[in-house]
């Protein structure tokens, strides 16, 4: 299993798609020019911070609120690792994992780690922070299928022959 | 073992008997909708996939609504690819200013009870006013799906809302939902289907019903289904009863939860600043004196006939509160039409509101009203997250049309006339 | 020597027996009318003063009519600004009542008066007799905090109408050629002065369309002789006193006089991106398609106009893929248009109606363009860039011609559909 080592951004609980890259932005032709606005309205210089490599801890139902999958990519645009929440809105679930944006669940790891922390994470296995262990679990298998395929429309590719 | 409302639509749509919460299953799309700010994503996407066709181009809808009208340069950008789209892989279903995508899926008739829609919003599911399955979903799935006509879905768990009685006056649909989103949280559905059950309801309007359907995304719901009865089989234009009584949820069906509703207990209330679960009675926030400097009555969630109805009844022969703007924004075309013809939207006119033409509006923020720093609204639309509306310091108070229509008179958060 | 309709009310607002085109002279404003396009900044420059203070706030008019509703965070900001110094020095406000010079029309503007308005636009006035003439922050902070300013007297230019215009032929039509004949800049710090028999068979609603465009023309004001129609009007609108009804002297001195004959104008495009690119629709030289249409605006968005407009499209439907934006010039205009049906009319055929504003014909808020694409209009100027991107291309036309023109997806007249 992949294990990676990030510097932690540490969002609140009910982070929402307009935080995540608010409407007036999304007409914008492509998501690297949308980038510099991600979480403008919440922490306007936070996407001029974060360094690839990055980790976003946050609370519970990250993501919620619309459909833009603009979200996702705009957080993978800024080179964030992973995302790991207490929970996440559906939607944006499915958004990440069908742009290959590897997010993870743990209700914990929240409350127990400051901004600016490091934090390893062994994925499908456990979070270590602070010399404490937070146990994840993995994702199911069909959702594992199109991670695997690069995301979904490399697995769309493959379906059509042209990969 | 008994089957819930959405088991029983997935297991029609699938051929799946046995189907059941937890399961991962295949379905087959009745219909998509997708609207203008997504569709050159989907464009894209769906090329890059390297699909030469639509699998079915007349189960396809494409919306222009946000973007209506352009307020950007590069706005109609979006127009001409959507048109470029059309013509490349149609016939499909365009309109391109005929109101807002969600208020047209089921006015129209494109979504029947029983079906399963997907949408590239998330509000998408609206739809379960007519018992569809109906779910928001990105643009690069929406693109998969274009060409397969199929999607993946976990079937998801029901929360069961009961609601029994009769709500009193000045008490709508949007009370009702913001206070059960309240009760349930933010996230207090996430993955999960509300079903909503009970004599409330079925006196209640499929308009109303939209209302709440439409706002169950907010408490992080896949979908939110009413059992569709015969004011669903007028409104769908429906021939025969087959689809009605195959959408009955099973006396014996399982539930991961249910919560129960006494109609005389709701009250009018508003989501404050700046999450839709912040829920508090307007009576309590009107003992605080908050000036109001703009109300918004519209949106996929409040701008239909009765919401301008019960606006209009309310502002009928007095004007808006000095400086303050009322801004209506009727949510289709045909909704605009019948508010011209029944003089609502003369009397709406003469109270001062700036009536503007049927689209997404000043709901997803790009235009329509944006305020700034400071300011108040009151908004009948289903959000009011940091920044939705203008600045990140800008309040937003989400609640009925009745009750924004009366801020706007008084031009401070009031409780509506004629409520105990 | 005798005076022109412009040289009598610059003495009457100055006080003094006579004027005379190259005088100048301090005079008595009557109102000062401020947009939202630059009110914000007025403001900021009022708040810089020492002594700030307002010579008479019944004189202000200040009307939010260019981004109704607002449609961004900086618009927001600075309508705020406004609002909150309107509110808080009691001047008369008004947001999303229609367009400035179509509410000043409606409930201000009286035959006489000395207006000055902080929009180019102002000139609008003229058609009910009185002098509008637009002016940047700097003249409208002095006028606001003195109630005065001092004016240079304009030459005239004489326009002597005659006849009657062709059915299907409008006075925006006659406008356009008019400055098509003596350019955009023919008239440059003059008054334009209309008068003669064919001023008579004009409707108000022609005259405002006319005395609007004179500022593409360069004027400083434009000026029409009342008459029976004009007091109608004042009669219909509150029945508002003029100052002064002034018909220009017999000996009055004009810098040159032009006799037109109203039934030999046809319909015209000024093609882009000149107000005075003007030629025939018949003498285009190409079919030119079109991405947008536009009725609406000071100049053609009050009632005679939508009517037109709804006379032609009636049974008919906007041509897939355009979009055809009308806009009634203001809340009286739209209610009335409401009950007509007219409204419903553009609806049925699938047009967007939006709520009076300035819209389409300021280039933002509303129906904007992108790249590329074209627009037919009834709004004031067709500018390189002024509804939207740089390379886009604006033609204007009359209501017939622009709603004919959006039923058939190209630019067209009536006659042709």
């Amino acid at each position: 299993m992949e294990t990676f080592e990030g510097k932690v951004w540490l969002l609140g609980d009910d982070i929402d798609t307009d935080i995540i890259i608010p409407t007036e932005y999304l007409a914008l032709k492509t998501v690297q020019d949308m980038a510099p606005y991600a979480f403008s309205p919440l922490r306007p210089e936070l996407a001029g911070q974060i360094t690839p490599g990055d980790i976003i801890v946050a609370g519970k139902n990250f993501g919620c609120g619309s459909s833009r999958e603009q979200a996702p990519e705009v957080i993978k645009a800024l080179g964030i690792r992973c995302v790991i929440a207490g929970s996440f809105a559906r939607i944006f679930f499915r958004n990440a994992i069908n742009n290959g944006l590897l997010l993870i669940e743990n209700a914990d790891l929240h409350d127990a780690v400051a901004e600016g922390d490091r934090i390893e994470v062994r994925v499908g296995s456990e979070i270590l922070a602070g010399g404490r262990s937070f146990p994840i679990s993995s994702l199911p298998q069909n959702l594992l299928d199109i991670l695997e395929a690069g995301g979904l429309v490399k697995a769309m590719q493959k379906l059509n022959g042209i990969r | 073992m008994g089957a819930t409302l959405i088991e029983k639509i997935i297991r029609r749509n699938t051929g799946i008997g046995t189907a059941k919460a937890g399961d991962i299953v295949t379905v087959n799309a009745s219909r998509v909708m997708i609207h203008d700010i997504f569709i050159p994503f989907v464009a894209d996407k769906f090329e890059e996939m390297g699909f030469k066709k639509i699998w079915d181009p007349d189960k396809v809808v494409l919306i222009y609504d946000h973007l209506v009208p352009a307020s950007q340069i590069d706005d109609t950008r979006h127009f001409k690819v959507g048109d470029a789209f059309a013509e490349k892989y149609g016939p499909i279903h365009v309109h391109r200013s005929d109101g807002i995508c969600h208020q047209l899926m089921p006015e129209l008739g494109y979504v029947k009870p029983g079906d399963v829609v997907f949408g590239t919003d998330s509000h998408t599911v609206t739809y379960g006013c007519v018992g569809a399955f109906s779910t928001g979903i990105g643009y690069t799935e929406m693109a998969s799906i274009l060409g397969t006509g199929k999607l993946w879905i976990r079937v998801p768990e029901t929360i069961r809302v009961n609601v029994n009685g009769q709500l009193p006056d000045g008490v709508t649909a949007k009370d009702v939902i913001l206070t059960i989103i309240g009760d349930l949280r933010a996230d207090g559905a996430t993955y999960q289907s509300l079903e909503f059950i009970g004599d409330t309801f079925d006196h209640m309007s499929v308009d109303s019903r939209m209302t709440i359907s439409n706002m169950t995304v907010e408490a992080g719901a896949k979908c939110g289904l009413f059992k569709p009865d015969l004011r669903t089989a007028l409104y769908s234009g429906l021939e025969d009863d087959e689809v009605l009584e195959a959408l009955i949820p099973d006396d014996d069906a399982v539930y991961a939860r249910v919560l129960n509703y006494r109609a005389e207990d709701f009250e009018p209330v508003m989501a404050c600043p700046s999450q839709v679960d912040n829920i508090h009675p307007v009576r309590e926030l009107a003992e605080k004196d908050i000036a109001v400097d703009q109300v918004f009555i519209g949106s996929c969630t409040n701008g239909r006939l009765e919401d301008l109805e019960a606006a209009a009844a309310v502002l009928y022969g007095q004007h808006v509160a000095p400086f303050v703007k009322l801004i209506v924004t009727p949510a289709s075309r045909s909704i605009y039409r019948r508010a011209a013809d029944a003089g609502i939207l003369d009397v709406l006119m003469e109270a001062g509101a700036i009536v503007t033409h049927p689209s997404c509006g000043l709901c997803c923020g790009r235009t329509g009203g944006i305020l700034t720093d400071g300011e108040v609204v009151v908004a009948t639309n289903n959000r009011n997250f940091l920044g939705r509306m203008g600045t990140s310091k800008v309040q937003i108070y989400l609640s009925s049309p009745i009750t924004a229509a009366t801020c706007a008179l008084t031009g401070k958060i009031t409780v509506p006339e004629g409520v105990d | 020597m005798g005076m022109t309709i412009a040289e009598k009310i610059i003495a009457l607002a100055a006080g003094v027996p006579a004027a005379k085109a190259g005088e100048i002279h301090t005079v008595e404003l009557d109102y000062l009318m401020s947009n939202d396009g630059t009110t914000h900044l007025t403001v900021g420059m009022y708040n810089e003063l020492k002594h700030p203070r307002i010579a008479d706030k019944k004189k202000l008019v200040w009307i939010v009519d260019h981004n109704v509703p607002c449609d961004s965070v900086k618009t927001a900001a600075s309508q705020k600004k406004m609002r909150d110094f309107a509110r808080a020095n009691g001047i008369t406000f008004y947001e999303g009542e229609g367009v400035c010079h179509q509410v000043m029309a409606e409930k201000y503007v009286a035959p006489g008066q000395l207006i000055f308005g902080a929009d180019s636009h102002t000139c609008s006035y003229g058609a009910l007799g009185a002098f509008g003439t637009g002016v940047g922050c700097t003249d409208y902070l002095y006028g606001m905090v003195t109630g005065t300013s001092w004016v240079l007297v304009p030459e005239t230019l004489r326009f002597n109408l005659h006849g009657k215009l062709r059915d299907g032929v409008t006075a925006r039509d006659l406008m356009l050629t008019i400055i098509g004949r003596i350019s955009a800049n023919g008239a440059n710090y003059m008054a334009m002065e209309f008068g003669g028999a064919g001023l008579h068979s004009l409707t108000m609603s022609d005259r405002f369309s006319i005395c609007n465009l004179a500022v593409e023309a360069g004027a400083k004001t434009a000026l029409m002789e009342v008459d029976d129609a004009t007091m109608a009007f004042l009669e219909e609108h509150g029945g508002r006193a003029p100052k002064a009804c002034f018909a220009p002297d017999e000996d009055a001195e004009y810098a040159k006089v032009y006799d037109i004959d109203l039934g030999e104008i046809v319909p015209v495009v000024a093609k882009p991106h000149f107000v005075d690119n003007v030629c025939p629709v018949s003498e285009l030289e190409e079919e030119v398609k079109i991405n947008e249409a536009f009725l609406g605006s000071c100049n053609n968005g009050r009632l005679q106009e939508l009517r037109l407009g709804a006379e032609i499209i009636k049974g008919k439907k906007v041509a897939p893929g355009v979009r055809f934006l009308v806009v009634p010039a203001s809340r009286d205009v739209y209610r009335d248009a409401l009950e007509e049906g007219i409204l419903d009319t553009f609806m049925e055929a699938g047009a967007i109606v939006m709520n009076p504003n300035c819209s389409v014909c300021w280039g933002s808020c509303q129906g904007v363009i992108g790249e590329g694409e074209v627009l037919v209009s009834t709004g004031t100027r067709n500018f390189k860039g002024r509804a939207g991107h740089k390379d886009s291309f604006v033609y204007l036309a009359s209501a017939a011609t622009v709603t004919a023109s959006a039923i058939a997806g190209k630019i067209v007249t009536a006659d042709e559909l």
